[in-house]
């Protein structure tokens, strides 16, 4: 019998099915990565696995027993244990007290702690290397540390199941091995394992087994060198198949205008804690181009558009026409001209299509506001049928065009967008495709996208930057890229 | 039992304390040992709110709920029943754990400001029912209690005191127990803290129960300590607006921060009396001055760890 039998899962957010009718099983010892690009549904699985969030049908068995309904603690009894990407460890406790904490029993009148817990905590902190900074506060720590308690914690209570939220994100390249071997050797080898993590190269080498979701649904499950051959993960990962040349047509983006260069980026460091997200990325813009950041996620790509918005703090300099915005707010960055479509949208959810829009152009006079509107509409007209309906309302596309429409009535010179391609059928890709074409062709607006669907970004671009783990590792023109870095991309 | 460099600060600085508390009445005017005696019922109030809020990481802004039907049940008991003051005493202090067990406790199954708001609607309609009924409970005037916990000022005196010794004896105990780790992890991150497999709810509820336990007891005794009971001693919002202000300058999440914080409230409170209706408004100045510049408060200063 299975260890962990899933059968027939969904979960629904609103309208969307994050997760739809998932199968799997996992034995005892097997160390399984669920991968998938964003908005796959892997992070939810997981959540549905912990009990974080509770299916709407389906059933999960752990051990025999049907445990979907059951909260986290329950689960934890029964021999599961969590890891989580974002921790927050006790501050004012040492390292020590922090796996105490893990070794306690879960009882209301327990006022003295059980003799042999020094001795248990020591060693849990031993397997993952932690022997040395037992006696430290984990704010004093490096992030490397912190993630390794967070495992002790949870291998000391000796579970039969290990789930694992991103293990290796925000981790350099040398920490994620690091981590990685402490993992292995540090569990018990009946132990089963199943992670999510977006550094797919990291799952890749840790994992005996790959499970690829795309839009909710399983699409692959195996050995982990089948998983990246088949045909379908390549798809979904890149776009359309890197074998079928269809990428090789670039032509249809026009070359950039002028040579007068509209944002001279450098930025040495930005991190989030003590997470280092980006080391030395830079990126010139000239005005008329139309560029493209790629990478899988996690590789920083978000990270390095609220570095152009100001949205987050960095080392180094951003410069729009020459003049340095270091210390300019958001506020200040966009008035120069730089339009900003997130990638979560932040849509004014409860107001009507039209308010959004005028949101946008609140800067514009009457005049100008009507004729900025006529444009929108003219370029996405489902949003004409449906100014006066609330933005929740929208379908997952109709609100990706509204937040495109909204940034273009800031009559920006420069338009961002953060993965516009995120969870969207292919009909409305195709429409934001060719809406984004015709604003770069015939207005010759300037546009930087950041992108991990690679043939939607190949498609569109001049010039292409591929950031991998927080650095440039590839720049240059579109049909460069195809030949040089080709399908070497995923793995 | 290894002591860490803070716990054992914290041992010598209660020993301080409470040296200075025992002796301090030999020294000083009745008047003033009085006054003291409130501002030791007082940070009891404070130290069960500083449970909550420090440790639990629940923000109780009714704390007076607590208190008052503590305080409004053995004063009942006293007036109507006639039943004697030790009877009033406890009798009160369990219908304040019960009504707070009924009445609030199940919000803290709920996330988000739910237990915030209930407990500051529960003091509202509390202040409400004391009004309607008023020919029981005697309104906005009080009532006037024929039952005294003694006649002398110094029994008085060390009475209020050895509620402060027990009540913080068994903060402190609950606080560094295994309890106290789990109590902190629940509030620090509660997806964590059950997934290391504990049932977060089951901790918070006892630690609401404490909390219940000592403002009912030390409310019920302060009444007959008074003489009366009315709502702007117990209930009204200003009291909840002086508990959390004296919890926070006096340090929260150290249980003895919030006696130090309570008689400083009270202390210059009575001290700058002669500015009439700006004495509040001084002392509130006073505590964001200590805030800006100590956000840890007194205690902090006194128990700085590194």
């Amino acid at each position: 019998m299975a260890l962990l039998e899933v059968s027939g899962l969904n979960k629904r957010f609103g309208g969307i099915r994050a997760v739809k009718d998932v199968d799997l099983s996992v034995q005892e010892g097997q160390i399984v990565g669920l991968i998938g690009p964003n908005g796959s549904g892997k992070s939810t699985l997981l959540k549905l696995l912990t009990g974080v969030h509770k299916p709407n049908s389906g059933s999960i068995r752990f051990d025999g027993r049907e445990i979907h309904n059951w909260p986290i603690n329950k689960r934890i009894k029964q021999g599961m244990a969590i890891v989580f990407q974002h921790s927050r460890p006790l501050h004012r406790q040492t390292v020590l007290d922090n796996i105490k904490l893990a070794l306690l029993p879960d009882r209301v009148f327990n006022i003295h702690y059980p003799g042999d817990i020094e001795a248990k905590a020591l060693q849990a902190a031993r397997l993952l290397g932690l022997e040395d900074v037992v006696d430290a506060y984990p704010g004093s720590l490096p992030f490397g540390y912190i993630r390794r308690m967070e495992v002790a914690k949870a291998l000391a209570l000796s579970p039969r199941l290990l789930l694992m939220d991103e293990p290796f994100a925000g981790l350099t390249p040398s920490e994620v091995g690091e981590l990685a071997e402490l993992i292995l050797s540090a569990r018990h080898e009946k132990q089963a394992i199943v992670l999510v993590d977006h550094n797919v190269k990291a799952v890749y080498s840790f994992v005996n087994r790959i499970i690829a979701l795309y839009v909710g649904a399983k699409i692959a499950d195996g050995e982990p060198r089948e998983v990246m051959a088949n045909a379908e993960v390549r798809r979904v990962f890149l776009g359309k198949s890197m074998d079928e040349g269809q990428i090789l047509q670039p032509s249809m983006a026009s070359e950039p205008g002028g040579d007068n260069l509209l944002l001279d980026l450098d930025i040495e460091s930005l991190k989030y804690g003590k997470a280092e997200i980006l080391r030395n990325v830079s990126i010139r813009i000239r005005e008329g181009e139309f560029a493209s950041i790629v990478g899988l996620n996690g590789a920083g790509k978000s990270s390095l558009m609220k570095a152009v918005t100001g949205l987050v703090n960095y080392t180094g300099d951003v410069k729009w026409r020459g003049m340095s915005t270091k210390r300019m707010t958001t506020a200040q960055i966009i008035r120069l001209g730089i339009a900003f479509a997130p990638e979560t949208r932040e849509l004014f959810h409860h107001m009507s299509v039209k308010e959004n829009l005028e949101m946008g152009g609140e800067r514009l006079n009457r005049h100008e506001l009507e004729a900025r509107l006529e444009d929108v509409y003219a370029l996405f007209p489902i949003l004409r049928e449906r100014v006066a309906q609330p933005a929740y309302t929208l379908s997952g596309g109709e609100q990706q065009m509204l937040t495109i429409g909204r940034a273009l009535m800031q009559a920006p010179s420069l338009l961002i967008l953060d993965e516009p391609t995120l969870g969207l059928a292919p009909v409305v890709l195709e429409a934001i495709s060719e809406a984004l074409l015709k604003l770069h062709q015939s207005r010759g607006l300037t546009i930087l996208l950041a992108e991990q669907n690679l043939h939607f970004a190949l498609k569109l671009s001049n010039s292409i930057y591929l950031l991998d783990h927080g650095s440039i590792s590839w720049h240059g023109a579109v049909a460069d890229f195809v030949q040089e870095v080709g399908d070497k991309f995923l793995v | 039992m290894r002591f860490s460099p803070s716990s054992r600060n914290l041992l010598t600085f209660c020993t301080l304390l409470l040296i200075t508390l025992v002796c301090l009445p030999w020294f000083l005017s009745l008047y003033i040992a009085g006054m003291l005696t409130i501002a030791l019922y007082f940070s009891v109030f404070t130290m069960s709110w500083d449970l909550l809020f420090g440790y639990s990481g629940e923000v109780n802004f009714g704390p007076t709920f607590l208190i008052g039907i503590g305080a409004y049940a053995a004063a009942l008991l006293n007036v109507n029943a006639g039943l004697p003051v030790f009877a009033c005493v406890l009798l009160g202090t369990l219908t304040a754990v019960l009504a707070g067990l009924l009445l609030v406790a199940p919000a803290l199954r709920l996330r988000g400001p739910y237990f915030c708001l209930i407990t500051l609607v529960s003091v509202l309609v509390l202040q409400e029912f004391i009004t309607i009924f008023a020919q029981y409970t005697g309104g906005e005037i009080g009532m006037t209690l024929p039952g005294v916990l003694s006649a002398s000022g110094m029994v008085n005196y060390y009475l209020a005191l050895a509620l402060v010794c027990v009540s913080a004896g068994v903060f402190l105990g609950i606080t560094s127990s295994p309890v106290g780790l789990i109590l902190q992890a629940g509030a620090q991150d509660p997806v964590a803290a059950e997934s290391l497999g504990f049932n977060i709810v089951k901790y918070k509820v006892l630690a609401f129960s404490l909390s219940a336990f000592f403002s009912g007891l030390s409310g019920a005794m302060l009444v007959f300590y008074m003489g009366t009971a009315s709502v702007s001693i117990v209930v009204s919002v200003s009291v909840i607006l002086q508990i959390i202000i004296a919890a926070i300058i006096g340090g929260r999440r150290t249980i003895v921060g919030p006696i130090l914080g309570s008689l400083f409230i009270i202390i210059t409170g009575q001290w700058l009396q002669y500015l009439g209706q700006l004495d509040y408004a001084a002392v509130a100045i006073l505590a964001l001055i200590i805030l800006l510049f100590f956000p840890d408060g007194i205690a902090g200063i006194i128990l700085r760890r590194h």
